[in-house]
């Protein structure tokens, strides 16, 4: 089945029309357990409709989803994200008025399976306040638990939307845009903290970011109009003229 | 329980329907199109009724009086949609339906400021007081004329949402109204547009219903409530959901009121009967509009959103 | 993160004041000989109490339920039609109204949880609306004109008959209800109820279905409407259908809203600021030119009415909910 860290995820003839346009269109993918496998293509190529999909954000019109060896399809978001299938958003979806630390307990939270404890104090509850910490300390805000989230700077918050998806102990996650509009150095620590996160996880990552896909990606894969037209290692990927053709004119990204 | 009973209550049931529909299109377009929640709309009515009564004792001519409660009531409309509303659309939910709730007391007192706490009334216009012949059955003119003018009014909005500019407009934004704003179109004209023919069917609501009910302080909210349950049963937005909830909405409750009490006294005993007959038949359209919800939250003729 | 009194603001001192104050009224009534301020304080703290129960799903949870009058209802006539079966017992009335109000809580979340914004504001609305007529039909319980009550709840040990009795009774429901809740909004409950209202798309991301939060938060607020019915009905001798009509639900909506929604004794205030500018309003002869007051005296609810008008479009967090908190709410 699945190795114990990590698990496998899979689609299998995926379709999603939206009013006439064919997002999704026939895709037929596999993401092996723990490998960091990067999803790239030019704007519109679907990519975020996929991980909507992957997510159950979106119900596809046909095809299968499989995860850990079983038929997702018709779960519910909360349902696979239960079951350790997470996803970040490429929009920073954090809780603004709590602090980073609660956002994170939050999440710590719903790992117990259900919250209807109506009287202890969560601020004091070390079962929430340990691993929380702990995922905050794994990003790096370690030092910045107790603020509110409103003062922190954007590649912060991608960090805290980050750590908010370690903190429910995933076996795969689905990572849109982590490194939207970050400055080159937090973008830097946040390669370097993927990199030490490959192996444990299996991750399917989007990104435009071209230098930091090829140097995190175990595979990849290019996606155009919705559909997958080359899967493969790093170096098969940038001397395959399909991508080449695909990419018309934006070659140089590929370097 | 006679067949002619039956007939005549299931035209009751439609003209009260009718009534719904003049109420909920106007209202439902606002709140499709500018996500607005206007708990003043029955507000709107009641100054229809007020203006119509008025202005038939003064002129003693129905279409006068309709001329002048319509315009009357466009004009508050406007008036208070400059003011107060407009401030509202960028709020939440909750600050429209407190601001609303605002006005409707203010609204209610004024009317008690005007012309006091006791109903009006008016009659019946003369050329409508004699009962026609429906299938060799008697049923009063006027009662008709409402149905029929509803149906009109529903033939009118017909046309201009599918055959007028105007018409394209109000469906594109009702399906998107993000996108509309970004195509340049003037959302400010539209809204006030909008609102104004909301209080334009309102006021044509209350004129047709002066002659039937009593006018006084108070009598927009309990109709409100009912158009809530119809624009929710038909769908958010729509006016073909307005037209056929509004019927149904109608038809149930008339029905409802009539008919079940004499039924239960029929099945159940006398008393049980008497007890909860009144209570069950008030309930029934809400039941409706519950199974609605369950089945098919969207409502019934949902508008298709880009 | 526990609060001491050095951390106190003028939210905390607010709090402490109008605290102090509620528990010396019966002793100020009786010292200046005037009873009806008594009524009329135990009226203020009964809707309170009701709107402190709404705040939990409006503030908290994000819920605008424009139906809420239909639990303060189904306290007041549990009290009702027990009594005029000859069921005094206070016990068995509070039961009675607790478990008839859950059950109807749950059917009505039950349906309602499943839509969201406007449509849930009609639609709380529509159902008591509904509620409204079933009772007003029931001709057996008063009707239209409501049911009298004899005489008060039977609680054993405790005289609701006497009025300082009744009130520190209404008070002490009012801060247990209060702790409960200071209790609740921190704990792993109140928390996913509030990430819910926050963020409801990055909590199903995270493995939560908020839709029984929900529930669980619309039956619990829906308990405490109850127990202001069963409270009001005391306070009365009366059940009324009005006490489930739309006015009243605005009212309580306008009661959280006017205190601050993000505050916990906030309603209270929004309760004790609108019922007391209601009563001066109606009756107090205020000194102004060409009968003006008598227009006021008359038709007050026309100045509420703008007041709220105004209140909103230019206070966005409410009366109480714009003092500075002492320490930066966590």
């Amino acid at each position: 089945m699945s190795t114990a860290l990590g698990a496998a995820l899979g689609v299998k003839g995926l379709v999603k029309r939206f009013r006439g346009l064919t997002a999704t269109d026939h895709a037929d993918l596999d993401f092996a357990a723990g490998e960091l496998h990067a999803l790239i293509g030019p704007n519109g190529a679907g990519k975020t409709t996929l991980i909507n999909l992957l997510s159950g954000e979106l119900q596809p019109d046909a095809g299968s989803i499989t995860y850990d060896g079983r038929d997702i399809t018709r779960r519910s978001v909360d349902q696979r994200a239960r079951s350790g299938l997470v996803r970040s958003y490429q929009i920073t979806s954090v809780f603004p008025e709590f602090t980073l630390l609660q956002n994170v307990m939050l999440a710590v939270q719903s790992l117990a399976g259900h919250s209807f404890s109506f009287m202890r104090d969560t601020r004091s509850d070390p079962r929430l306040i340990e691993p929380a910490l702990a995922a905050l300390e794994l990003v790096g805000l370690g030092a910045q638990a107790a603020l509110p989230v409103d003062t922190l700077a954007h590649g912060a918050r991608r960090q805290l939307e980050l750590a908010m998806v370690l903190a429910l102990r995933p076996r795969v996650m689905l990572l849109d845009e982590p490194l939207a509009g970050m400055s080159g150095a937090e973008a830097d620590e946040m390669v370097a903290l993927l990199t030490r996160l490959k192996r444990r996880y299996t991750i399917v990552l989007v990104e435009h970011d071209m230098q930091a896909v090829f140097s995190l990606a175990d595979r990849l894969t290019v996606l155009v109009a919705g559909r997958p037209i080359a899967s493969g290692t790093p170096e098969a990927i940038r001397n395959d003229p399909r991508v080449r053709d695909a990419y018309l004119g934006d070659a140089q990204e590929l370097m | 329980m006679s067949l002619s009973f039956l007939f005549v209550q299931l035209l009751n049931g439609v003209q009260f329907g009718m009534l719904l529909f003049l109420l909920s299109a106007g209202l439902t377009l606002v709140l499709g199109i500018m996500n607005f929640v206007n708990l003043m709309h029955g507000s709107l009515y009641m100054v229809g009724a007020y203006a119509a009564v008025a202005a038939f004792e003064k002129t003693s001519s129905f279409v006068a009086a309709g001329a002048i409660a319509v315009s009357a009531t466009v004009l508050v409309g406007l008036v208070v949609e400059r003011l107060v509303l407009r401030r509202l659309y960028r709020r939440e939910h909750l600050a429209q339906v407190l601001a609303t709730l605002g006005m409707i007391m203010i609204f209610n007192e004024l009317v008690r400021f005007v012309w006091g706490a006791s109903a009006q009334s008016m009659d019946v216009p003369a050329a409508f007081s004699q009962p026609i012949l429906l299938l060799g059955l008697p049923y009063p003119s006027y009662r008709f004329v409402v149905i029929g003018v509803g149906a009109l009014v529903g033939i009118g909005l017909y046309i201009l949402i599918h055959r007028t500019r105007l018409g394209i407009l109000i469906r594109a934004a009702a399906a998107d109204p993000a996108m509309t704003a970004n195509m340049g179109v003037n959302v400010r004209l539209l809204n006030s547009t909008v609102i104004g023919l909301g209080a334009a069917l309102a006021a044509l609501a209350g004129l047709m219903a002066a002659p039937l009910s009593s006018v006084q302080s108070g009598m927009g909210e309990p109709i409100l409530i009912m158009t809530l349950v119809v624009i929710v049963t038909g769908g958010i937005g729509s006016v073909r959901g307005a037209f056929f909830g509004a019927l149904i909405v109608g038809v149930i409750d008339t029905l409802g009121r009539t008919l079940l009490p004499t039924l239960l006294r029929e099945l159940l005993d006398r008393s049980l009967a008497q007890a909860i007959g009144p209570a069950i038949s008030s309930m029934l359209i809400y039941l409706v509009m519950a199974a609605v919800l369950v089945v098919r939250p969207q409502g019934l003729f949902p508008v298709k959103h880009g | 993160m526990r609060r001491t009194i050095a951390s106190f603001g003028p939210r905390e001192w607010c709090a402490c004041a109008l605290l102090s104050a509620l528990a010396l009224v019966p002793v100020w009534a009786q010292a200046i000989g005037e009873p009806y301020y008594l009524s009329l304080v135990t009226r203020i703290m009964v809707l309170a109490l009701a709107a402190v129960g709404l705040n939990l799903v409006l503030g908290y949870g994000g819920m605008v339920s424009l139906g809420h009058a239909l639990y303060l209802g189904v306290g007041a006539y549990a009290v009702g039609i027990l009594s005029s079966h000859g069921i005094s017992s206070g016990w068995v009335h509070l039961a009675a109204a607790l478990v008839v109000g859950s059950a109807v809580a749950a059917a009505v979340g039950a349906v309602i949880l499943r839509t969201s914004g406007m449509a849930f504001i009609m639609i709380t609305l529509a159902f008591a609306q509904m509620a409204y007529f079933v009772v007003v039909g029931l001709k057996a319980y008063g009707g239209e004109d409501g049911l009298q009550i004899d005489s008060r709840s039977d609680f054993g040990v405790l005289q609701l008959s006497s009025a300082p009795v009744f009130y520190y009774v209404v008070l002490c429901c009012l801060l247990a209800v209060l702790w409960g809740l200071s209790r609740l909004v921190h704990s792993r409950f109140g928390m996913v109820l509030q990430g819910a209202r926050i963020n409801e798309r990055r909590m199903a991301a995270m493995g939560v279905p908020c839709f029984r939060y929900r529930l669980v938060a619309y039956v619990l607020s829906a308990q405490i409407a109850v127990l202001s019915g069963v409270l009001m009905a005391n306070l009365t001798k009366f059940a009324s259908p009005s006490y489930m009509q739309w006015t009243l639900s605005g009212e309580l909506i306008v009661m959280v809203v006017l205190g601050g929604m993000g505050t916990l004794a906030g309603p209270v205030v929004g309760a004790a600021v609108l019922l007391v500018l209601e009563e001066i309003l109606s009756s107090v002869k205020l000194p102004l030119p060409g009968g003006l007051d008598t227009v006021i005296n008359n038709h007050w609810l026309a100045v509420i009415g703008a007041f709220i008008v105004v209140v909103t479009l230019t206070m966005e967090r409410g009366l109480f909910g714009s003092l500075r908190s002492g320490r930066r709410s966590a």
